[in-house]
């Protein structure tokens, strides 16, 4: 009983800093719409700015006063990024903001490494806070309990601040509609600024006040930022109490976790969120989203057109270089080609649920990893032929698709994105975790395809056949009715169920035949490799394919594909610099605010700017 | 006091406001009139600058507004009363009150809170309610106390009468004289013919968002011609 109650309080302990971080990731998006991905890496500069100040300022005045100090330092640092790069793409498509924030993600994940180094560190004791004291016979570390006597009152200050100041009345009436408060004499502006920043310090005020528990160190801000999802997920977008039961939640249960299913701590937390969403679609405490009329911001969609003359010249001229690529260059170009065709049908198949459909999925790596490891697995456990094993990839990976759609598909927005990405992170933990079926992270390898298709150059064919196939077959399902009727979901469900489209069931095949087509690109790749690890499965994969699309485009069809051939090479070219996940960042964010409608927008628009000179300067 | 000069004005590409030109003048009451689609919403942000004008000014003050963030029209001294009213709904009356509360301005009529719920007495037995229990004559009420909040010297009502049980309808009339008498200029926009002469001073009439007529609720007697092709009545 007493053992009971040691967990208990460590998970309450380890709650306080996961409730900080949640409480700033859910503030931010409720006024600002924004879901920030950066989030983590305010957390991760908190921790290391804590240890530095905690160097400098001695005793314990000094300890608890460097906390604060942090937190104010993190918040400056939100208040920046805030006015550098969001501030200019607040009129650009919501999911625009949310690859800048992945952009800042990896200029901070650079900047750490440059100032503090690669190595861990351990986060200093808490003076005067060194030992434990024993409850009922079990020892609980004094700066557990601390921390556990401290969260209430955070809890209350930020209610207090919500709940009862004038920044927190005009907090609350920002998210509702935001455009209004501007019409009541509010700057927006300051007040986007005033909530970033706060959200900032929070995160950094997290970081720093785990120091004690743990440490700083550069995979932070990934770590946790997958537990703050899911921890604003379950208690509800925007819902402080709600943050800090699920944060209470999920700390106790990872304690008891780590105790008792040891190999099942990474997946325990994304089936709680899965079920919780079930049976309460929007978390604990949220509540529905409602697609205000006047939260949408930006021009209004306009029309997919087939292409003219002029742009079926152009691919047609494309794909008589790829089939001719083969004379011209050596084997490295063709690996990188194949490597493009693969990630340009993954992007494709995410670009047509996310443009087409307006399903922004978080965890569309589940779907192409899927796809790879079912192949890859019948190979390494039954010696399955490459071709049948080959068909099961896109088969299984729209089967798993059909499954997690049922669950997600009702949902809608950011509670769809999330419940998206966790169902790819229970696909990925599996992966990772059930070793004896997939031996985890040393992968599944010999996976190679059969003799006939060995050679560079055929698989080269074989690749570039079924890749630019599966691309030109989404393609034409966006122009047959059914592409209509998902186009038509997508712009108002409302009034495409009144003219007899069933939504749901439209996108819930979309979905799975985007599935199917991202698990066909994993059958590609998986052959292509030789191997599969569970890093194919991961959020990262998923961000990449998202970033692609909206780098491409996301109102244009060719813009997954572009955004998958720019991404291949720049990448391709960076990653052989030292800092290159710094300058990725920076290009990431630079294309964001000078091209807002992507790549392929960008030059349609200009295309016709140039086209229609004369009529648009009447 | 306000100017309109020329202005253009679109949704996306579709051509809303035509050329529009009309002035308010500091003390009256101005009805700006016409049927649904005239552009009488769209004149009302443009001058707000909700919706930005491609050409023209909007003068208010001697100040060009065009390209102006709203909060800056607002801060100037134009509060703006919304069509589909879009109160905070999650809001208590006393909080969607302090959201349009700014510092007082010396050429308009000051309002606090007491002398809000004097004009409005159902807002202040509802202080403590949510925006989302209030019933649609209440919400109104509380949109144009909440735009007042903010001292206004030029108060655009967009279509105040719409949607409202008729009782509610001749308070809102009385009320917006009232408003008057205090010293504001108020623009309104309407379609019921019956209530704009009732408080205005003077017709703007709009269709395909082109003026058609500018003048007295009389000379617009005069002229029932003008009346049948332009308003519903």
């Amino acid at each position: 009983m007493a053992f009971f109650l040691a967990q208990f309080l460590t998970g309450l302990a380890n709650a306080a800093a996961l409730f900080l971080v949640a409480s700033g990731l859910s503030l931010i998006f409720g006024v600002t719409r924004i879901v920030n991905f950066a989030h983590g890496s305010f957390y991760m500069l908190g921790a290391f700015i804590g240890i530095y100040l905690m160097e400098i300022l001695p005793g314990a005045v000094g300890f608890w006063g460097a906390i604060l100090l942090t937190g104010i330092a993190v918040g400056l640092i939100g208040a920046i990024v805030e006015m550098v790069v969001l501030r200019p793409i607040y009129r650009a498509p919501e999911l625009f903001q949310l690859v800048a924030t992945f952009g800042v993600i990896l200029v901070i994940q650079d900047l750490a490494l440059m100032i503090w180094g690669a190595e861990d560190r351990l986060g200093p004791r808490a003076p005067g806070l060194r030992g434990v004291w024993r409850i009922f016979g079990e020892p609980v570390p004094k700066y557990d309990i601390i921390l556990i006597a401290i969260t209430p009152f955070i809890l209350f200050a930020l209610w207090y601040l919500i709940t009862k100041t004038r920044l927190g009345v005009l907090v609350r009436a920002a998210t509702q509609d935001r455009e209004m408060v501007g019409a009541l004499g509010v700057n927006q502006a300051w007040l986007f600024t005033g909530v970033f920043a706060l959200g900032s310090a929070l995160a950094g005020w997290g970081g720093a006040l785990q120091l004690p528990k743990g440490g700083a160190d550069l995979l932070m801000d990934f770590n946790i930022i997958g537990a703050v999802f899911v921890v604003v997920v379950i208690g509800g977008m925007g819902s402080l109490p709600g943050a800090f039961i699920a944060s209470v939640l999920i700390s106790v249960l990872n304690v008891f976790g780590v105790t008792y299913l040891p190999q099942s701590t990474l997946v325990l937390m994304f089936v709680v969120m899965a079920v919780v969403l079930i049976i309460r679609p929007y978390g604990l405490l949220g509540r529905e989203e409602v697609a205000g009329e006047h939260g949408q911001v930006g021009a209004p969609e306009t029309p997919i057109r087939p292409y003219g003359p002029v742009g079926q010249a152009l691919v047609a001229a494309l794909l008589l270089g790829l089939a001719l690529l083969p004379l011209f260059v050596d084997q490295f170009m063709l690996i990188l080609t194949i490597d493009m065709v693969i990630f340009a049908l993954f992007a494709a198949s995410l670009h047509f649920i996310l443009g087409s459909g307006g399903l922004v999925s978080f965890g569309h790596a589940a779907f192409f990893g899927g796809g790879a490891y079912a192949a890859a697995l019948l190979v390494f456990h039954t010696d399955t032929p490459m071709e049948l094993a080959f068909l099961f990839a896109p088969l299984a990976a729209g089967l798993l698709a059909l499954g997690i759609g049922w669950f997600c598909i009702r949902l809608t927005g950011v509670y769809f994105a999330m419940l998206t990405l966790a169902f790819s992170q229970l696909v990925w933990s599996l992966a990772f975790q059930w070793r004896a079926v997939t031996r985890g992270d040393d992968g599944l390898v010999n996976i190679w395809p059969s003799d006939w298709l060995s050679g560079t150059e055929t698989y080269y064919y074989f690749a570039l056949i079924l890749g630019v196939g599966g691309i030109l077959f989404l393609r034409h399902v966006i122009h047959s009715p059914f592409g209509y009727a998902l186009r038509a979901g997508r712009d108002s469900a409302r009034q495409a169920e009144a003219t007899g489209i069933d939504v749901k069931r439209v996108q819930f095949a979309a979905f799975a035949l985007a599935g199917a087509m991202a698990g066909l690109a994993g059958g590609i790749f998986v052959f292509a490799k030789g191997s599969v690890f569970p890093t194919e499965l991961e959020i990262a994969k998923s961000f990449d394919a998202l970033i692609v699309v909206f780098l491409g485009g996301v109102k244009t069809l060719a813009g997954g594909v572009v955004g998958a051939g720019f991404m291949t090479v720049v990448e391709d070219w960076l990653t052989r610099l030292e800092y290159w996940r710094l300058l990725l960042g920076l290009v990431i964010i630079a294309v964001v605010i000078v091209m807002p409608e992507g790549i392929v927008g960008t030059l349609r628009t200009l295309w016709r700017r140039i086209r229609h000179t004369d009529e648009e300067t009447v | 006091m306000l100017s309109v000069e020329r202005i253009h004005s679109y949704y996306g590409k579709a051509h809303i406001l035509n050329d529009l030109s009309f002035e308010v003048r500091r003390g009256e009451v101005v009805a700006l009139l016409g049927r649904n689609g005239a552009g009488k919403s769209t004149t009302m942000k443009s001058v707000m600058q909700l919706v930005r004008p491609k050409q023209g000014h909007v003068v208010f003050q001697g100040e060009n507004l065009v390209g102006a963030p709203a909060f800056r029209v607002a801060k100037d001294g134009i509060g703006y009363v919304p069509e589909d009213r879009r109160i905070f709904t999650d809001l208590t009356v006393l909080e969607n009150l302090e959201v349009g509360r700014q510092p007082r301005r010396h050429d308009a009529p000051h309002w606090t809170i007491e002398q809000l719920f004097e004009i409005f007495p159902n807002l202040e037995e509802r202080r403590a309610n949510r925006g989302k229990h209030m019933s649609g004559g209440e919400q109104q009420m509380l949109t144009i106390a909440r735009t007042l909040m903010g001292n206004p010297s030029l108060l655009l009502l967009d279509e105040p009468s719409e949607g409202i049980a008729p009782v509610i309808v001749e308070q809102m009339a009385a009320t917006i004289l009232k408003l008057k008498a205090e010293g504001l200029t108020v623009m309104i926009s309407e379609q019921n013919l019956h209530f704009a002469r009732a408080v205005a001073d003077r017709a703007i009439i709009i269709e395909g968002g082109e003026k058609k007529f500018d003048g007295s609720f009389k000379e617009l007697e005069a002229h029932p011609e003008i009346r049948d092709a332009y308003l519903s009545v």
